[in-house]
Protein backbone atom coordinates (compact mmCIF):
# COMPACT_ATOMS: atom_id res chain seq x y z
CA UNK A 1 0.00 0.00 0.00
CA UNK A 2 1.36 3.10 -0.83
CA UNK A 3 -0.28 5.51 1.78
CA UNK A 4 2.37 6.05 4.03
CA UNK A 5 1.64 6.48 7.61
CA UNK A 6 2.79 6.21 11.42
CA UNK A 7 2.88 2.48 12.17
CA UNK A 8 0.08 3.15 14.33
CA UNK A 9 -2.06 4.84 11.11
CA UNK A 10 -0.98 1.39 9.40
CA UNK A 11 -2.82 -0.21 11.93
CA UNK A 12 -5.88 1.69 12.45
CA UNK A 13 -5.97 1.27 8.22
CA UNK A 14 -7.22 -2.73 8.10
CA UNK A 15 -9.57 -2.02 11.01
CA UNK A 16 -11.42 1.09 9.68
CA UNK A 17 -11.88 -0.95 6.45
CA UNK A 18 -13.51 -4.01 8.00
CA UNK A 19 -16.34 -1.83 9.50
CA UNK A 20 -18.01 -1.67 5.87
CA UNK A 21 -19.28 -3.34 3.59
CA UNK A 22 -18.41 -1.06 0.89
CA UNK A 23 -14.85 0.60 0.68
CA UNK A 24 -15.26 3.90 0.07
CA UNK A 25 -17.00 4.23 3.51
CA UNK A 26 -13.64 4.50 5.31
CA UNK A 27 -13.29 7.84 3.57
CA UNK A 28 -13.76 9.84 6.42
CA UNK A 29 -12.00 7.78 9.06
CA UNK A 30 -9.26 7.34 6.80
CA UNK A 31 -9.04 11.15 6.24
CA UNK A 32 -9.30 11.79 9.85
CA UNK A 33 -6.32 9.36 10.34
CA UNK A 34 -4.70 11.00 7.50
CA UNK A 35 -4.81 14.71 9.08
CA UNK A 36 -3.99 13.27 12.39
CA UNK A 37 -1.14 11.70 11.58
CA UNK A 38 -0.17 14.83 9.08
CA UNK A 39 -1.49 17.94 10.32
CA UNK A 40 -3.36 17.89 6.66
CA UNK A 41 -4.39 15.85 3.88
CA UNK A 42 -1.87 16.62 1.10
CA UNK A 43 -3.06 16.21 -2.78
CA UNK A 44 -0.52 13.51 -3.33
CA UNK A 45 -2.06 11.63 0.34
CA UNK A 46 -5.60 12.18 -1.91
CA UNK A 47 -4.81 10.34 -4.83
CA UNK A 48 -3.04 7.30 -2.88
CA UNK A 49 -6.42 7.24 -0.64
CA UNK A 50 -8.73 7.30 -4.11
CA UNK A 51 -6.10 4.40 -5.16
CA UNK A 52 -6.67 2.37 -1.57
CA UNK A 53 -10.22 2.67 -1.62
CA UNK A 54 -11.10 2.24 -5.68
CA UNK A 55 -12.24 5.54 -6.60
CA UNK A 56 -11.86 7.99 -8.58
CA UNK A 57 -9.44 10.67 -7.58
CA UNK A 58 -12.18 13.56 -7.81
CA UNK A 59 -14.56 11.56 -4.83
CA UNK A 60 -11.87 12.06 -2.24
CA UNK A 61 -11.48 15.50 -3.28
CA UNK A 62 -14.88 16.28 -3.14
CA UNK A 63 -15.23 14.91 0.28
CA UNK A 64 -12.53 16.92 1.80
CA UNK A 65 -13.63 20.26 0.25
CA UNK A 66 -17.05 19.31 1.60
CA UNK A 67 -16.26 18.96 5.28
CA UNK A 68 -14.68 22.40 6.79
CA UNK A 69 -12.62 19.86 9.25
CA UNK A 70 -10.69 18.54 6.43
CA UNK A 71 -7.77 21.04 5.34
CA UNK A 72 -5.34 20.93 2.14
CA UNK A 73 -2.67 22.57 4.06
CA UNK A 74 -1.05 22.70 7.24
CA UNK A 75 -2.42 25.06 9.89
CA UNK A 76 -0.94 26.42 13.09
CA UNK A 77 0.48 23.81 16.15
CA UNK A 78 -2.61 25.15 18.05
CA UNK A 79 -5.91 25.68 15.94
CA UNK A 80 -8.03 27.78 18.08
CA UNK A 81 -12.09 28.10 16.53
CA UNK A 82 -13.99 30.52 18.34
CA UNK A 83 -17.99 29.60 18.03
CA UNK A 84 -19.71 32.71 16.97
CA UNK A 85 -23.54 31.57 16.86
CA UNK A 86 -26.46 33.05 18.33
CA UNK A 87 -26.18 32.00 21.94
CA UNK A 88 -22.22 32.32 21.84
CA UNK A 89 -22.59 35.63 20.10
CA UNK A 90 -25.00 36.82 22.87
CA UNK A 91 -22.66 35.72 24.99
CA UNK A 92 -19.85 37.98 24.27
CA UNK A 93 -18.16 35.42 21.63
CA UNK A 94 -17.27 39.10 19.56
CA UNK A 95 -15.10 39.83 22.63
CA UNK A 96 -13.30 36.57 22.73
CA UNK A 97 -12.46 36.74 19.21
CA UNK A 98 -11.28 40.79 20.09
CA UNK A 99 -9.33 39.21 22.94
CA UNK A 100 -7.20 36.57 21.05
CA UNK A 101 -6.29 38.63 18.07
CA UNK A 102 -5.13 41.30 20.06
CA UNK A 103 -3.00 39.06 22.35
CA UNK A 104 -1.71 36.96 19.16
CA UNK A 105 -1.84 39.75 16.60
CA UNK A 106 -3.54 37.67 13.77
CA UNK A 107 -6.92 38.52 12.41
CA UNK A 108 -9.20 36.05 11.37
CA UNK A 109 -7.89 32.87 9.09
CA UNK A 110 -4.31 33.88 9.83
CA UNK A 111 -1.28 32.28 11.91
CA UNK A 112 1.41 33.87 14.14
CA UNK A 113 4.99 33.82 12.69
CA UNK A 114 6.07 31.49 14.66
CA UNK A 115 3.50 28.69 13.75
CA UNK A 116 2.23 28.18 17.29
CA UNK A 117 -1.68 29.92 16.78
CA UNK A 118 -4.37 29.83 14.08
CA UNK A 119 -7.46 31.45 14.85
CA UNK A 120 -10.75 30.96 13.18
CA UNK A 121 -14.31 31.68 13.68
CA UNK A 122 -16.80 28.57 13.36
CA UNK A 123 -20.40 27.84 13.75
CA UNK A 124 -22.33 25.78 17.17
CA UNK A 125 -19.98 23.59 18.72
CA UNK A 126 -22.68 21.98 20.23
CA UNK A 127 -22.15 23.52 23.63
CA UNK A 128 -24.18 26.95 23.83
CA UNK A 129 -25.26 26.25 27.84
CA UNK A 130 -21.87 27.30 28.31
CA UNK A 131 -21.05 29.98 26.03
CA UNK A 132 -19.13 31.68 24.93
CA UNK A 133 -17.11 28.99 23.85
CA UNK A 134 -14.02 27.75 21.80
CA UNK A 135 -12.52 24.87 20.94
CA UNK A 136 -8.31 24.45 20.59
CA UNK A 137 -7.51 21.25 18.47
CA UNK A 138 -9.12 18.65 20.22
CA UNK A 139 -10.31 20.49 23.45
CA UNK A 140 -13.33 22.40 24.39
CA UNK A 141 -12.89 25.44 27.02
CA UNK A 142 -16.00 26.71 27.86
CA UNK A 143 -18.16 29.85 30.13
CA UNK A 144 -14.72 31.77 28.37
CA UNK A 145 -13.75 35.44 30.25
CA UNK A 146 -10.75 38.08 28.71
CA UNK A 147 -8.50 36.91 32.14
CA UNK A 148 -9.50 33.03 31.09
CA UNK A 149 -8.71 33.33 27.67
CA UNK A 150 -5.41 34.97 28.55
CA UNK A 151 -4.86 32.14 30.93
CA UNK A 152 -5.85 29.23 28.45
CA UNK A 153 -3.63 31.12 25.57
CA UNK A 154 -0.02 31.30 28.06
CA UNK A 155 -0.14 27.62 29.32
CA UNK A 156 -0.04 26.27 25.39
CA UNK A 157 3.40 26.38 24.37
CA UNK B 1 -36.53 25.32 42.77
CA UNK B 2 -40.55 24.88 42.90
CA UNK B 3 -40.82 22.24 39.96
CA UNK B 4 -39.72 18.91 40.68
CA UNK B 5 -38.90 16.00 38.64
CA UNK B 6 -37.06 12.63 39.37
CA UNK B 7 -34.67 12.24 36.20
CA UNK B 8 -34.08 9.18 34.26
CA UNK B 9 -32.13 10.09 31.47
CA UNK B 10 -30.04 12.21 33.73
CA UNK B 11 -30.07 10.26 36.77
CA UNK B 12 -26.28 9.19 37.41
CA UNK B 13 -24.95 12.02 35.01
CA UNK B 14 -23.07 13.52 37.99
CA UNK B 15 -21.01 10.07 38.72
CA UNK B 16 -18.33 10.21 36.98
CA UNK B 17 -18.34 6.18 37.08
CA UNK B 18 -21.28 5.62 35.44
CA UNK B 19 -19.01 5.91 32.09
CA UNK B 20 -17.70 2.31 33.16
CA UNK B 21 -19.61 -1.22 32.55
CA UNK B 22 -19.67 -2.40 35.90
CA UNK B 23 -20.56 0.61 37.26
CA UNK B 24 -23.68 1.22 34.89
CA UNK B 25 -24.73 -2.55 35.30
CA UNK B 26 -24.72 -1.83 38.97
CA UNK B 27 -27.04 0.61 38.55
CA UNK B 28 -29.15 -1.58 36.95
CA UNK B 29 -27.97 -1.01 33.60
CA UNK B 30 -28.28 -3.75 30.90
CA UNK B 31 -30.93 -5.56 32.42
CA UNK B 32 -33.69 -3.98 29.79
CA UNK B 33 -31.36 -5.74 26.80
CA UNK B 34 -31.13 -8.92 28.53
CA UNK B 35 -34.83 -8.88 28.77
CA UNK B 36 -35.76 -7.52 25.45
CA UNK B 37 -33.38 -10.14 23.58
CA UNK B 38 -34.33 -13.34 25.61
CA UNK B 39 -37.95 -12.95 26.20
CA UNK B 40 -39.48 -10.11 23.13
CA UNK B 41 -39.95 -10.94 20.19
CA UNK B 42 -39.27 -7.95 17.51
CA UNK B 43 -43.34 -7.82 16.76
CA UNK B 44 -43.46 -6.90 20.80
CA UNK B 45 -40.67 -4.28 21.18
CA UNK B 46 -42.11 -2.37 18.07
CA UNK B 47 -45.30 -2.85 19.80
CA UNK B 48 -44.38 -1.77 23.03
CA UNK B 49 -42.50 1.84 21.88
CA UNK B 50 -45.84 2.42 19.84
CA UNK B 51 -47.79 1.92 22.59
CA UNK B 52 -45.12 4.57 24.36
CA UNK B 53 -46.35 7.23 22.22
CA UNK B 54 -42.48 8.08 22.19
CA UNK B 55 -41.25 10.53 19.08
CA UNK B 56 -38.45 10.60 18.02
CA UNK B 57 -35.95 13.59 20.07
CA UNK B 58 -34.10 15.08 16.92
CA UNK B 59 -36.21 17.52 16.04
CA UNK B 60 -39.19 16.20 13.55
CA UNK B 61 -40.52 14.44 16.66
CA UNK B 62 -41.95 11.49 14.44
CA UNK B 63 -43.47 8.36 15.72
CA UNK B 64 -40.63 6.12 16.83
CA UNK B 65 -42.55 2.28 16.97
CA UNK B 66 -44.51 3.59 13.64
CA UNK B 67 -41.01 4.78 12.13
CA UNK B 68 -39.35 0.84 13.34
CA UNK B 69 -42.75 -1.11 11.57
CA UNK B 70 -41.59 0.75 8.24
CA UNK B 71 -38.69 -1.61 7.66
CA UNK B 72 -40.09 -4.54 5.15
CA UNK B 73 -41.26 -7.47 6.94
CA UNK B 74 -38.67 -10.27 6.03
CA UNK B 75 -36.52 -8.61 3.67
CA UNK B 76 -33.49 -10.45 2.53
CA UNK B 77 -31.18 -7.51 2.57
CA UNK B 78 -29.16 -6.62 5.90
CA UNK B 79 -30.75 -4.32 8.24
CA UNK B 80 -29.14 -1.20 9.74
CA UNK B 81 -29.07 1.69 12.22
CA UNK B 82 -27.77 4.73 11.76
CA UNK B 83 -27.97 6.53 15.36
CA UNK B 84 -28.09 10.17 14.88
CA UNK B 85 -25.30 12.16 17.47
CA UNK B 86 -24.46 14.89 14.79
CA UNK B 87 -26.05 17.21 16.87
CA UNK B 88 -25.35 20.35 15.33
CA UNK B 89 -28.39 22.17 15.40
CA UNK B 90 -27.46 26.01 16.91
CA UNK B 91 -29.10 25.73 20.47
CA UNK B 92 -29.56 22.03 21.03
CA UNK B 93 -26.46 20.44 23.55
CA UNK B 94 -28.24 17.51 24.76
CA UNK B 95 -26.99 14.09 23.09
CA UNK B 96 -23.44 15.57 24.18
CA UNK B 97 -24.29 15.00 27.77
CA UNK B 98 -25.63 11.52 26.94
CA UNK B 99 -22.56 10.50 25.21
CA UNK B 100 -20.28 11.75 27.67
CA UNK B 101 -21.60 10.59 30.93
CA UNK B 102 -23.86 7.67 30.31
CA UNK B 103 -22.26 5.95 26.56
CA UNK B 104 -24.12 2.86 27.98
CA UNK B 105 -27.56 3.81 28.75
CA UNK B 106 -27.06 4.79 24.46
CA UNK B 107 -25.65 1.04 23.67
CA UNK B 108 -28.43 -0.61 25.87
CA UNK B 109 -30.64 1.42 23.68
CA UNK B 110 -29.00 0.42 20.55
CA UNK B 111 -28.99 -3.35 21.53
CA UNK B 112 -32.62 -3.17 22.58
CA UNK B 113 -33.38 -1.04 18.87
CA UNK B 114 -31.48 -3.34 16.48
CA UNK B 115 -32.96 -6.56 18.00
CA UNK B 116 -36.41 -4.86 17.40
CA UNK B 117 -35.52 -3.96 13.52
CA UNK B 118 -33.71 -6.71 13.12
CA UNK B 119 -30.31 -4.80 12.48
CA UNK B 120 -26.93 -6.48 13.00
CA UNK B 121 -24.89 -3.68 12.40
CA UNK B 122 -25.37 -0.14 13.81
CA UNK B 123 -23.27 3.33 13.06
CA UNK B 124 -23.37 6.24 15.41
CA UNK B 125 -22.71 9.38 13.50
CA UNK B 126 -20.98 11.52 16.00
CA UNK B 127 -20.18 15.14 14.82
CA UNK B 128 -16.41 15.66 13.98
CA UNK B 129 -15.96 18.40 16.41
CA UNK B 130 -17.32 15.81 19.62
CA UNK B 131 -13.90 14.16 19.44
CA UNK B 132 -14.24 13.21 22.78
CA UNK B 133 -17.36 12.00 23.45
CA UNK B 134 -16.18 9.65 20.20
CA UNK B 135 -13.03 8.44 22.42
CA UNK B 136 -15.56 8.14 25.48
CA UNK B 137 -17.74 5.62 23.14
CA UNK B 138 -15.35 3.45 21.68
CA UNK B 139 -14.22 3.19 25.15
CA UNK B 140 -17.64 1.75 25.98
CA UNK B 141 -18.13 -0.33 22.98
CA UNK B 142 -15.08 -2.09 23.87
CA UNK B 143 -16.22 -2.64 27.43
CA UNK B 144 -19.53 -4.04 25.59
CA UNK B 145 -17.66 -6.55 23.52
CA UNK B 146 -15.64 -7.63 26.40
CA UNK B 147 -19.04 -8.46 28.62
CA UNK B 148 -20.10 -10.12 25.18
CA UNK B 149 -23.19 -7.66 25.00
CA UNK B 150 -22.13 -7.18 21.27
CA UNK B 151 -20.71 -8.83 18.81
CA UNK B 152 -21.88 -12.57 18.22
CA UNK B 153 -24.45 -14.70 20.24
CA UNK B 154 -24.99 -11.40 22.52
CA UNK B 155 -26.70 -12.39 26.17
CA UNK B 156 -26.24 -16.17 24.74
CA UNK B 157 -28.80 -15.58 22.23
CA UNK B 158 -28.66 -15.95 18.28
CA UNK B 159 -28.56 -11.66 18.34
CA UNK B 160 -25.52 -10.69 16.40
CA UNK B 161 -24.42 -7.02 16.51
CA UNK B 162 -21.86 -4.70 15.92
CA UNK B 163 -21.65 -1.09 17.04
CA UNK B 164 -18.76 1.23 15.14
CA UNK B 165 -18.52 5.08 15.47
CA UNK B 166 -18.66 7.17 12.31
CA UNK B 167 -17.41 10.80 12.92
CA UNK B 168 -18.70 13.63 10.80
CA UNK B 169 -16.40 16.46 10.07
CA UNK B 170 -17.95 19.99 10.41
CA UNK B 171 -20.86 20.14 8.43
CA UNK B 172 -24.34 21.07 9.61
CA UNK B 173 -26.31 19.24 6.95
CA UNK B 174 -25.02 15.85 8.12
CA UNK B 175 -27.66 16.07 10.83
CA UNK B 176 -30.19 15.32 8.20
CA UNK B 177 -30.98 11.57 7.79
CA UNK B 178 -30.26 11.10 4.58
CA UNK B 179 -27.20 13.52 4.71
CA UNK B 180 -25.86 11.43 7.04
CA UNK B 181 -26.05 8.12 5.37
CA UNK B 182 -24.31 9.48 2.23
CA UNK B 183 -21.53 10.83 4.97
CA UNK B 184 -21.32 7.34 5.77
CA UNK B 185 -20.94 5.97 2.53
CA UNK B 186 -18.03 8.32 2.27
CA UNK B 187 -19.80 10.82 -0.12
CA UNK B 188 -20.33 14.23 -0.18
CA UNK B 189 -23.16 14.77 2.18
CA UNK B 190 -26.00 15.79 -0.05
CA UNK B 191 -29.01 14.92 1.08
CA UNK B 192 -31.37 12.60 -1.05
CA UNK B 193 -34.80 12.68 -2.33
CA UNK B 194 -37.48 11.20 -0.52
CA UNK B 195 -39.08 8.78 -1.49
CA UNK B 196 -37.47 5.63 -0.94
CA UNK B 197 -37.84 6.38 2.66
CA UNK B 198 -34.62 4.79 4.14
CA UNK B 199 -36.51 2.59 6.14
CA UNK B 200 -36.96 0.81 2.71
CA UNK B 201 -34.00 1.93 0.82
CA UNK B 202 -31.41 3.47 3.21
CA UNK B 203 -27.62 2.98 4.10
CA UNK B 204 -25.94 1.09 1.27
CA UNK B 205 -29.62 0.87 -0.31
CA UNK B 206 -30.48 -1.92 2.42
CA UNK B 207 -33.57 -0.93 4.92
CA UNK B 208 -32.18 1.65 7.63
CA UNK B 209 -33.61 3.22 10.96
CA UNK B 210 -31.89 6.49 11.93
CA UNK B 211 -32.96 7.75 15.45
CA UNK B 212 -31.47 10.42 17.44
CA UNK B 213 -29.16 9.85 20.99
CA UNK B 214 -32.12 10.58 23.19
CA UNK B 215 -34.65 8.68 21.53
CA UNK B 216 -32.63 5.18 21.92
CA UNK B 217 -31.96 6.45 25.72
CA UNK B 218 -35.67 6.43 26.13
CA UNK B 219 -36.02 3.13 24.20
CA UNK B 220 -34.34 1.55 27.38
CA UNK B 221 -36.21 2.93 29.99
CA UNK B 222 -39.55 1.90 28.19
CA UNK B 223 -38.57 -1.48 27.91
CA UNK B 224 -37.43 -1.45 32.18
CA UNK B 225 -39.74 0.68 33.22
CA UNK B 226 -43.34 -0.06 31.49
CA UNK B 227 -45.40 1.33 28.97
CA UNK B 228 -47.79 2.97 31.69
CA UNK B 229 -44.62 4.54 33.80
CA UNK B 230 -43.79 6.49 30.10
CA UNK B 231 -47.43 7.54 29.59
CA UNK B 232 -47.56 8.72 32.74
CA UNK B 233 -45.25 11.69 31.78
CA UNK B 234 -46.00 15.13 30.25
CA UNK B 235 -49.00 16.16 28.07
CA UNK B 236 -51.58 14.07 26.05
CA UNK B 237 -49.71 13.67 23.00
CA UNK B 238 -46.02 14.60 24.62
CA UNK B 239 -45.22 11.92 26.59
CA UNK B 240 -42.25 10.37 28.65
CA UNK B 241 -39.23 12.71 29.90
CA UNK B 242 -37.76 15.50 27.67
CA UNK B 243 -34.19 16.70 27.83
CA UNK B 244 -34.53 20.59 27.46
CA UNK B 245 -30.98 22.65 26.93
CA UNK B 246 -31.21 26.19 27.66
CA UNK B 247 -29.04 28.71 26.72
CA UNK B 248 -28.53 32.42 26.40
CA UNK B 249 -29.76 35.18 28.98
CA UNK B 250 -30.75 32.95 32.02
CA UNK B 251 -28.96 32.73 35.06
CA UNK B 252 -28.45 29.13 35.00
CA UNK B 253 -28.06 27.90 31.58
CA UNK B 254 -27.48 24.04 31.16
CA UNK B 255 -29.43 20.84 30.66
CA UNK B 256 -32.78 19.92 32.66
CA UNK B 257 -35.05 16.57 32.41
CA UNK B 258 -38.59 17.23 32.33
CA UNK B 259 -42.17 16.71 31.57
CA UNK B 260 -43.08 18.06 28.81
CA UNK B 261 -45.87 20.10 30.49
CA UNK B 262 -43.62 22.46 31.77
CA UNK B 263 -44.48 26.19 30.31
CA UNK B 264 -41.88 28.36 29.04
CA UNK B 265 -42.14 30.49 32.24
CA UNK B 266 -40.91 27.60 34.72
CA UNK B 267 -38.33 26.64 32.78
CA UNK B 268 -36.78 29.95 32.88
CA UNK B 269 -37.82 31.74 35.21
CA UNK B 270 -37.70 29.02 38.13
CA UNK B 271 -35.19 25.96 36.65
CA UNK B 272 -32.99 28.42 35.02
CA UNK B 273 -33.16 31.11 37.70
CA UNK B 274 -34.21 33.39 35.77
CA UNK B 275 -32.89 36.34 33.71
CA UNK B 276 -29.40 36.32 33.54
CA UNK B 277 -29.36 40.45 34.37
CA UNK B 278 -32.20 41.42 36.57
CA UNK B 279 -32.15 44.41 35.00
CA UNK B 280 -32.99 43.74 31.27
CA UNK B 281 -36.10 42.41 29.89
CA UNK B 282 -36.98 38.94 27.93
CA UNK B 283 -37.83 39.65 24.97
CA UNK B 284 -37.71 36.41 22.01
CA UNK B 285 -37.35 32.62 22.98
CA UNK B 286 -36.24 30.48 20.26
CA UNK B 287 -38.08 27.06 21.66
CA UNK B 288 -36.71 24.34 19.74
CA UNK B 289 -33.48 24.50 18.43
CA UNK B 290 -32.48 27.30 15.52
CA UNK B 291 -34.82 26.00 13.33
CA UNK B 292 -37.48 26.42 15.33
CA UNK B 293 -39.78 29.94 14.79
CA UNK B 294 -39.13 32.69 17.36
CA UNK B 295 -41.38 33.29 20.40
CA UNK B 296 -42.04 36.88 22.08
CA UNK B 297 -41.72 37.20 25.42
CA UNK B 298 -45.72 37.13 25.87
CA UNK B 299 -46.20 33.47 24.94
CA UNK B 300 -44.11 32.19 28.15
CA UNK B 301 -47.33 30.50 29.31
CA UNK B 302 -46.89 28.24 26.80
CA UNK B 303 -46.29 24.61 27.53
CA UNK B 304 -43.17 22.56 26.13
CA UNK B 305 -44.77 19.86 24.19
CA UNK B 306 -45.06 19.04 20.55
CA UNK B 307 -48.85 20.37 19.94
CA UNK B 308 -48.61 23.70 22.83
CA UNK B 309 -45.78 25.05 20.41
CA UNK B 310 -47.15 24.16 17.12
CA UNK B 311 -50.60 26.13 17.81
CA UNK B 312 -48.07 29.00 18.73
CA UNK B 313 -46.90 28.50 15.12
CA UNK B 314 -43.60 27.35 16.28
CA UNK B 315 -41.90 23.50 17.34
CA UNK B 316 -40.54 21.93 20.34
CA UNK B 317 -37.81 20.83 17.45
CA UNK B 318 -34.77 19.60 19.57
CA UNK B 319 -36.09 21.64 22.78
CA UNK B 320 -32.58 23.48 22.51
CA UNK B 321 -33.85 27.15 24.33
CA UNK B 322 -32.56 30.73 23.02
CA UNK B 323 -33.56 33.28 25.62
CA UNK B 324 -32.79 36.75 24.51
CA UNK B 325 -32.90 39.96 26.56
CA UNK B 326 -33.95 43.48 25.39
CA UNK B 327 -30.34 43.93 24.48
CA UNK B 328 -30.58 41.89 21.37
CA UNK B 329 -32.15 42.91 17.66
CA UNK B 330 -34.06 40.85 16.29
CA UNK B 331 -32.80 41.80 12.78
CA UNK B 332 -28.83 41.44 14.11
CA UNK B 333 -30.20 37.14 15.44
CA UNK B 334 -31.67 36.96 12.35
CA UNK B 335 -28.84 37.77 10.44
CA UNK B 336 -26.79 35.66 12.90
CA UNK B 337 -28.99 32.96 12.01
CA UNK B 338 -29.15 33.16 8.71
CA UNK B 339 -25.46 33.39 8.20
CA UNK B 340 -25.19 29.78 9.44
CA UNK B 341 -27.34 28.54 7.75
CA UNK B 342 -25.96 30.25 4.32
CA UNK B 343 -22.29 28.56 5.51
CA UNK B 344 -23.96 25.13 6.32
CA UNK B 345 -26.18 25.04 2.49
CA UNK B 346 -25.03 22.01 0.88
CA UNK B 347 -25.41 23.62 -2.06
CA UNK B 348 -27.66 20.84 -3.96
CA UNK B 349 -30.84 23.03 -4.79
CA UNK B 350 -30.65 26.59 -6.20
CA UNK B 351 -33.02 28.31 -3.99
CA UNK B 352 -31.50 27.43 -0.87
CA UNK B 353 -28.01 28.14 -1.99
CA UNK B 354 -28.70 31.24 -3.55
CA UNK B 355 -31.79 32.41 -1.93
CA UNK B 356 -29.85 32.22 1.03
CA UNK B 357 -27.49 34.78 0.07
CA UNK B 358 -30.37 36.87 -1.16
CA UNK B 359 -31.89 36.97 2.35
CA UNK B 360 -28.57 37.75 4.03
CA UNK B 361 -28.63 40.97 2.22
CA UNK B 362 -31.68 42.13 2.62
CA UNK B 363 -31.95 41.36 6.22
CA UNK B 364 -27.99 43.55 6.08
CA UNK B 365 -30.05 46.31 4.64
CA UNK B 366 -32.34 46.60 6.96
CA UNK B 367 -29.59 46.45 10.22
CA UNK B 368 -27.65 49.06 8.23
CA UNK B 369 -30.25 51.46 7.68
CA UNK B 370 -30.18 51.02 4.01
CA UNK B 371 -33.40 49.46 3.54
CA UNK B 372 -36.44 50.58 1.64
CA UNK B 373 -40.08 50.67 3.15
CA UNK B 374 -40.91 47.63 0.78
CA UNK B 375 -37.92 45.28 1.29
CA UNK B 376 -39.87 43.75 4.58
CA UNK B 377 -41.87 42.28 1.91
CA UNK B 378 -38.84 41.72 -0.90
CA UNK B 379 -37.55 39.63 2.50
CA UNK B 380 -40.86 37.36 2.61
CA UNK B 381 -40.77 36.94 -0.61
CA UNK B 382 -37.40 35.73 -0.86
CA UNK B 383 -38.24 33.13 1.72
CA UNK B 384 -41.69 32.35 0.10
CA UNK B 385 -39.09 31.49 -2.97
CA UNK B 386 -37.00 28.62 -0.66
CA UNK B 387 -40.18 27.26 1.20
CA UNK B 388 -40.92 23.72 0.02
CA UNK B 389 -39.16 24.37 -3.21
CA UNK B 390 -35.59 22.34 -1.83
CA UNK B 391 -34.92 18.61 -1.88
CA UNK B 392 -34.82 18.60 2.15
CA UNK B 393 -36.42 20.66 5.15
CA UNK B 394 -33.15 22.65 5.51
CA UNK B 395 -34.88 25.33 2.75
CA UNK B 396 -37.49 25.37 5.90
CA UNK B 397 -35.12 25.44 8.79
CA UNK B 398 -33.36 29.04 6.82
CA UNK B 399 -36.73 30.32 6.10
CA UNK B 400 -39.13 29.52 8.90
CA UNK B 401 -36.73 31.99 11.60
CA UNK B 402 -36.73 34.49 9.30
CA UNK B 403 -40.61 34.83 8.87
CA UNK B 404 -41.30 34.20 12.65
CA UNK B 405 -38.56 37.23 13.21
CA UNK B 406 -40.73 39.73 10.77
CA UNK B 407 -43.83 38.44 11.87
CA UNK B 408 -43.42 38.76 15.46
CA UNK B 409 -41.14 42.07 15.51
CA UNK B 410 -42.33 43.60 12.69
CA UNK B 411 -42.21 47.13 13.91
CA UNK B 412 -38.63 46.62 14.97
CA UNK B 413 -37.62 45.98 11.71
CA UNK B 414 -40.20 49.02 10.63
CA UNK B 415 -38.23 51.40 13.09
CA UNK B 416 -34.62 50.11 11.46
CA UNK B 417 -36.12 51.39 8.02
CA UNK B 418 -37.85 54.40 9.48
CA UNK B 419 -35.09 55.89 11.15
CA UNK B 420 -32.48 54.33 9.02
CA UNK B 421 -30.57 53.19 11.50
CA UNK B 422 -30.64 50.74 14.38
CA UNK B 423 -32.92 51.51 17.65
CA UNK B 424 -31.52 48.85 19.59
CA UNK B 425 -29.40 49.92 22.49
CA UNK B 426 -26.36 47.26 22.25
CA UNK B 427 -22.97 47.17 23.02
CA UNK B 428 -21.86 45.60 19.70
CA UNK B 429 -23.59 43.75 16.61
CA UNK B 430 -23.32 39.94 16.58
CA UNK B 431 -23.98 39.70 13.28
CA UNK B 432 -20.45 38.51 11.72
C1 LIG C 1 -31.23 20.31 8.41
C2 LIG C 1 -31.51 19.24 9.40
C3 LIG C 1 -30.64 19.01 10.46
C4 LIG C 1 -30.88 18.01 11.39
N1 LIG C 1 -29.99 17.83 12.41
C5 LIG C 1 -30.21 16.83 13.30
C6 LIG C 1 -29.26 16.57 14.34
O1 LIG C 1 -28.23 17.26 14.47
N2 LIG C 1 -29.50 15.54 15.20
C7 LIG C 1 -30.63 14.76 15.08
O2 LIG C 1 -30.80 13.85 15.86
N3 LIG C 1 -31.55 15.00 14.11
C8 LIG C 1 -31.35 15.99 13.22
N4 LIG C 1 -32.27 16.20 12.21
C9 LIG C 1 -33.45 15.30 12.14
C10 LIG C 1 -33.13 14.02 11.37
O3 LIG C 1 -33.27 14.25 9.99
C11 LIG C 1 -34.04 12.87 11.76
O4 LIG C 1 -35.36 13.29 11.70
C12 LIG C 1 -33.78 12.32 13.14
O5 LIG C 1 -32.44 12.01 13.33
C13 LIG C 1 -34.60 11.07 13.33
O6 LIG C 1 -34.43 10.54 14.63
P1 LIG C 1 -35.60 10.61 15.70
O7 LIG C 1 -36.85 10.16 15.01
O8 LIG C 1 -35.14 9.68 16.77
O9 LIG C 1 -35.68 12.01 16.14
C14 LIG C 1 -32.04 17.22 11.28
C15 LIG C 1 -32.93 17.46 10.23
C16 LIG C 1 -32.68 18.46 9.30
C17 LIG C 1 -33.65 18.67 8.20
S1 LIG D 1 -32.37 22.46 0.84
FE1 LIG D 1 -30.28 23.27 1.00
S2 LIG D 1 -29.27 21.84 2.37
FE2 LIG D 1 -31.15 20.78 1.64
S3 LIG D 1 -30.48 19.65 -0.18
FE3 LIG D 1 -31.17 21.64 -0.90
S4 LIG D 1 -29.27 22.90 -0.96
FE4 LIG D 1 -28.86 21.12 0.31
S1 LIG E 1 -23.85 28.74 19.77
FE1 LIG E 1 -21.81 28.51 20.41
S2 LIG E 1 -21.73 26.43 21.00
FE2 LIG E 1 -23.76 26.63 20.24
Amino acid sequence: MALKLSEKGQHEVTRILARYPEEQSAMMPLLHLIQEDKGFISITDQLELAKLLRVPPMKVRGVVEFYTMFRGEKCGKYLIQVCHTLSCAILGAHTVVDVIRQKLGIDIGGTTKDGMFTLMKVECLGSCGTAPVMQINDDYYENLTEEKIIEILDSLK
Amino acid sequence: MAVKFEPVLTKFIDNPDQVKIDTYIRNGGYKAAEKALKSMKPEDLVKMVKDSNLRGRGGAGFPTGLKWSFVPKGTDKPVYLAVNADESEPGTFKDRLLMEKDPHQLLEGIIITAHAIGAETAYIYIRGEFFHPAKILDEAIKEAYDKKYLGKNIFGTSNNLDVYVHRGAGAYICGEETSLLNSIEGKRAYPRVKPPFPAVQGLFDCPTIINNVETLCCVTHIVNKGVNWFTSIGTEKSKGPKLFAVSGHVKKPGIYELPMSITLRDLIYDVCGGMLDEKRKLKAIIPGGSSSPVLSADTIGTQMCYDALQKHKSMLGSAGVIVMDDSVCMVDAAINLTRFYCHESCGQCTPCREGGNWLLKILESIEEGTAKPDDIDLLLNACWQVEGKTVCPFGEAMVWPIQAFVARFRDEFEEHIKYKRCPIDKDRSIRR
